[in-house]
């Protein structure tokens, strides 16, 4: 296999054990793209990139990038993943992607962009770099001597130091940002009104009416909420009733009509003046 | 085989990441693919440091992710606030600009 490899590559400086990594790494890496792209569910998209970047952490460290292999396990799979799964779990885990597409033959387009796109930078990629000399990492100021780590933290300290001071500044501004984004803040003013900031947008006209809604009326005759408040001039405020008692037939509601028209049997007046109705309840003794 | 072949693994990578952000509709899952096609420009950087024979690949690559660390934090704290107002991480219905 080995020599098929390196006849297929031409000679290169790249050991029999890397070769075996990349290929089987390699796709599946690629498998984990696509997976990511065609699941519907997020979830699965997050758990396909998840393993995506543990085989290019693994292609990193056979890379003689030990030092990147680990901080992409620990910070991408570990950290950024994760983080992504949280906010998935918060947010978009129901929301899978809708089939239908907005703009006409989009995923068409997107297909044949993403051929020609590949086609373009792997045909000019193999093309242009088939001689090249890999001058691997031995050499006294790459990974030989004192190792990968100290040699890139050497050169974060000393060529890149002003960068690196960049990204501090760059984290900060991330978290805060974070903070300011994701901060929901129930008590400061604004988000909830006090009374006195209700009544005075009440009476500035930024609400229906001033004042709560009338009550039904509830009368001696009948304590119904079908019962209509009846307004100063004697009229029927239509605003008390529910506008389920508008839907109510008119058949079940006629009892309430009559006893507030009174028109229907009316309670005696004289039921409580003493001796009216004696004689009648000394008979039934 | 020679180290050309990381080049094209990760030229196919950063195309999938491409043709997943112009396809999915999930917030989230464009994002994933944004983080898909860093990684694949990270192994692009580590491979040309390996055939140049020089470390300054490997610190660029490690630059590209404390950017993408952050960029990821800032980016999912958007998504949050954008669903808490429209109950919906989908980029279809983010159209406030449209009219």
């Amino acid at each position: 296999m080995h020599e098929l490899l390196l006849a297929a590559g031409g000679p290169g400086p790249v050991s029999t054990g890397e070769a075996i990594a990349f290929w089987i790494l390699g796709p599946v890496a690629l498998a984990g793209g696509l997976g990511m792209i065609f699941s519907r569910n997020a979830v699965h998209s997050a758990l396909w990139l998840v393993l995506t970047m543990l085989s290019l952490g693994i292609l990193y460290m056979v890379q003689q990038a030990p030092f990147l292999g680990f901080v992409q396990i620990i910070v991408y799979t570990g950290a950024v993943m994760m983080l992504f799964l949280f906010v998935l779990m918060l947010v978009g885990r129901d929301s899978s992607d809708s089939v239908v597409e907005v703009l006409r033959g989009q995923r068409l387009w997107a297909a044949v962009l993403g051929v020609g796109m590949a086609g373009l930078v792997v045909g000019a990629v193999s093309r242009a770099l088939t001689d090249v000399q890999t001058a691997n990492l031995n050499g006294p100021n790459a990974n030989g001597g004192i190792g990968n780590v100290a040699n890139v933290g050497k050169l974060v300290f000393t060529d890149y130091l002003f960068p690196f001071e960049l990204t501090s500044a760059l984290l900060i501004t991330a978290a805060v940002g974070a903070m300011i984004l994701g901060y929901l803040d129930r008590h400061s003013k604004g988000t909830k009104h006090t009374q006195r900031e209700l009544v005075e947008m009440r009476f500035r006209g930024e609400y229906a009416r001033p004042g709560s809604l009338p009550g039904p009326g509830v009368f001696a005759t009948a304590n119904s909420v079908a019962t209509p408040a009846l307004l100063p001039d004697g009229s029927v405020s239509g605003e008390s009733l529910s506008r389920l008692i508008d839907t109510t037939a008119s058949e079940e509601l006629s009892g309430d009509v009559t006893s507030v028209a009174g028109s229907g049997v009316a309670p005696d007046a004289h039921a409580l003046v003493p001796g009216a109705d004696r004689s009648e309840t000394e008979e039934n003794r | 085989m020679t180290p050309t072949y990381y080049l094209l693994l990760s030229a196919l990578l950063f195309t999938i990441g491409a043709v997943g952000v112009l396809v999915r509709r999930n917030a989230i899952v464009v994002f994933m693919c944004i983080e898909l096609m860093l990684n694949a420009v990270n192994l692009t950087l580590v491979t040309f440091a390996r055939i140049n024979g020089s470390l300054s690949g490997q610190v660029m690559a490690f630059f590209v992710m404390v950017v993408a660390a952050a960029e990821v934090v800032v980016g999912l704290a958007i998504i949050m606030s954008i669903f808490r107002t429209r109950r919906s991480a989908s980029v279809d219905d983010s159209n406030l600009l449209k009219y």
